[in-house]
């Protein structure tokens, strides 16, 4: 089995499962391909004829509206007609039905999976198991990757600080959890930052997060002295009152964004979030509608992002694109 | 009175020292002399073991034969064939049967399905809780009366300290050995990949070491306070090789296994999310890996067993965490024993002791050696032999190993079970 899924033999993107793998010229490729896309939300027919005819199906074994809808937006975008299937995880807890699933689909020639599933490891799978001219995209699986909510989260530090050379990033929370923050640390990490910081309380942070190419902060006034970029990271509810953290107040009180907090960073930090965000708990309305915030552009940007994607993973294999 | 020549072989029976070129006579299923022949020794049959290595059969100490309760994973027929062909002529079979092997009836039911199967040393090893729920201890002088040769937790958690105290009073009563799978099962949870950095990387739920040898640690104390003979099953971490050499050091009577892959594979084989690397326990790291070579070549883990757990293909279909874990690893297990000797530079006597004489002590059986009186169990293998791991070579009806399509080195090409020839490999 191919180690190099996602590449075609040319190395061209031939499904997006995970930032590991892709290279740094690659990835400043999905994000130059994003940037000319952006201006297209901007028109008056906000539609450029590169899919049509094209069949994209969002397939979600996990409930998301976000995520969801940018991805249907992005292909409406793009002309290409979309399938939304949103499957209850208790009805396919069997890797049978799940594949069952994409047979069925398949039969339909489809020419594209978007998938996000409760599993890690569930988007390779789907990839390794589908017909050879259908791409996969992964939305989110498991607590393994979230590729493109890291790739629109690039796009949008380099939308503000231009380049990634130099860069201090503090990512914080529920890292141990967290599929955005594991494709957010390899895509920095690949891009060229300078450092990457994450900061949590070590019952949130996997247990060799330092062979992650991190540096394991515990202290948040200390991690973010100095950085250009602050990640938080949405914190599950279930989390609370578990073996994981004691309270939500307890959790603000450490690791709550506040204004005062953010003093400490660069005064032209920014501070990003891919939500949906929980209020007093993991960051303070005055941070998150603040001047520094730029979460709704994040969203924004996620449907360039995943327009980027779309296109050059179909037009790998001699699609449209 | 059949008699039997293996001639020309060299010769390698751990049990009773012998490394010697020569011959094996074996007299009507039984061993009758070893290296030399009697003079008036007319054998009706001859096999011509030339450039080949004789020595005992294997004895494996777990091997899922998956019948009764998974016929679409394997069964009695299918994967003692399995096991011959691989030179194993002493099984093991865990409990976890369904039903499990809580009652006689059961134990009877594979017994009479083994002799019928042509393999009649499968021995069944008795649940050590009723329906291995880890409340009630099961009726084990009746399981022992049955045949079981130990009694085991099989994967199970019990359900506190106090059972797994009890229940080894009540086995060393009755001079029953007791095999137990270490696993703190609140702390490997839901994890389905050892608790390292590619766990940590990919987003795969750990399972710790610790969660191990900490449950490893609890049994040895109990041992202790207990008096009871236990066998620690399927070992993979640094810790529980340093808790068990500690053990020995003080003198307490255990003995542990670790299954053929362990030796071979570690958490970096487990991406890109290949199902067919999904064990419990889970590979571990490197480290790791090298402390159970060591172990093994120091005495401290004293048997290698195939932990042969065979599946339909569906159950490896599916994201990593949701497959079922195991490996069909029965018939790699020479290959990969020679491999792990040549590379690591352990002894072949030794490494062929760990699945002969060594399981069979374990186990209190005459096996395991060309002892003469013994039956003859008798494994003849090529180790230079080269073949492919596919369909024509493959006997379980699970071809669930990552070995699948590669090229090992080393083959059994005659098994003899009491003295008969129930496995030849026609070569192609």
């Amino acid at each position: 089995m191919s180690r190099h899924i996602q590449l075609t033999e040319t190395h061209k993107l031939k499904h997006f499962l995970s930032i590991e793998g892709l290279n740094k010229s690659l990835l400043t490729e999905i994000l130059d391909t994003a940037e000319s896309f952006a201006g297209i939300s901007e028109h008056q027919v906000k539609k450029v004829p590169l899919l049509r005819g094209k069949t994209i199906v969002n397939l979600f074994f996990e409930n998301s509206t976000r995520t969801r809808t940018t991805f249907e937006l992005a292909a409406t975008r793009l002309s290409a007609d979309v399938l939304n299937i949103n499957i209850a995880t208790s009805a396919t807890s069997k890797g049978e039905s799940l594949l069952d699933t994409i047979r069925n689909l398949e039969a339909m020639r489809v020419d594209m999976f978007v998938v996000r599933h409760a599993l890690s490891g569930a988007a390779h799978f789907i990839a390794q198991h589908t017909a050879p001219h259908i791409s996969v995209i992964n939305a989110g699986d498991g607590q393994h990757a979230h590729p493109t909510q890291a790739m629109l989260d690039m796009f949008t530090i380099r939308q503000h600080k231009k380049q990634f050379e130099g860069l201090k990033v503090a990512i914080v929370g529920d890292i141990l959890h967290s599929r955005v923050a594991r494709s957010q640390i390899v895509a920095l990490n690949t891009l060229g930052v300078s450092e990457v910081r994450v900061i949590a309380p070590k019952t949130l942070l996997p247990a060799h997060v330092r062979s992650m190419d991190v540096i394991p902060m515990h202290d948040m006034d200390e991690g973010l002295e100095g950085v250009d970029v602050v990640i938080m990271l949405r914190l599950q509810k279930e989390r609370m009152n578990s073996a994981f953290l004691p309270s939500e107040s307890e959790f603000f009180r450490c690791y709550g964004l506040t204004e005062s907090r953010l003093q400490r960073a660069k005064p032209d930090a920014i501070v990003m979030h891919p939500g949906p965000i929980n209020r007093g708990v993991e960051i303070a309305s005055s941070v998150a509608d603040g001047p520094q915030s730029v979460i709704l552009q994040q969203v924004s940007n996620g449907i360039a992002v995943r327009m980027a994607v779309m296109t050059m993973t179909l037009g790998s294999h001699g699609g449209t694109a | 009175m059949t008699k039997i020549l293996i001639d020309n072989g060299h010769i390698i029976d751990p049990a009773n020292h012998i490394d010697d070129s020569g011959c094996v006579c074996i007299a009507d299923g039984k061993i009758l002399q070893v290296v030399s022949r009697p003079a008036d020794f007319t054998p009706d049959e001859t096999i011509d073991a030339k450039g080949h290595i004789v020595c005992p059969g294997f004895v494996d100490l777990s091997v899922r034969l998956r019948e009764p309760g998974h016929g679409q994973k394997g069964g009695i027929k299918s994967e003692t064939q399995a096991a011959l062909s691989a030179g194993v002529t002493s099984l093991c079979l865990p409990p976890d049967t369904k039903p499990c092997i809580d009652t006689p009836a059961v134990v009877e039911y594979i017994k009479d399905k083994a002799e019928a199967a042509g393999y009649p040393n499968v021995y069944s090893i008795g649940a050590l809780t009723q329906r291995l729920d880890g409340t009630e201890l099961s009726s084990m002088f009746a399981l022992k009366q049955a045949g079981c040769i130990a009694v085991s937790n099989a994967h199970s958690a019990l359900g506190s300290l106090l059972i797994l105290r009890r229940a080894m009073e009540y086995a060393s009563s009755h001079d029953l050995l007791l095999m137990y799978r270490a696993n703190d099962a609140s702390l490997s949870g839901k994890g389905c990949a050892h608790e390292g950095a590619v766990a940590s990387r990919y987003g795969l739920p750990g399972i710790p070491a610790a969660a191990e040898s900490i449950a490893l640690a609890q049994c040895l104390e109990l041992a202790h306070l207990t008096g009871c003979r236990i066998h620690i099953s399927q070992i993979s971490c640094k810790q529980s090789v340093i808790k068990i050499q500690q053990a020995k050091k003080y003198g307490l009577n255990v003995s542990a296994d670790v299954a053929i892959h362990q030796l071979h594979l570690t958490e970096n084989d487990v991406i890109p999310f290949d199902s067919h690397y999904h064990v419990i326990p889970p590979f571990r790291s490197e480290e790791d890996c090298h402390y159970l070579r060591d172990g093994l070549a120091n005495g401290t883990i004293d048997a290698i067993c195939s932990d042969h757990q065979p599946h339909d293909l569906d159950a490896k279909l599916g994201a990593f965490p949701e497959t079922e874990p195991g490996i069909a690893s029965l018939e790699s297990l020479l290959s990969l024993t020679l491999d792990m000797a040549q590379q690591h530079r352990v002894d072949l006597t030794h490494a062929l002791a760990s699945l002969t004489q060594k399981p069979a002590e374990i186990l209190g059986l005459n096996a395991g050696a060309l002892t003469p009186g013994f039956a003859a169990d008798v494994c003849i293998f090529d180790p230079k032999q080269v073949w492919e791991v596919n369909e024509h070579t493959w006997h379980s009806a699970g071809r669930n190993t990552p070995f699948w399509g590669q090229t090992l080195t080393g083959r059994v090409t005659h098994t003899l079970q009491g003295g008969r020839l129930t496995y030849q490999w026609r070569h192609r």
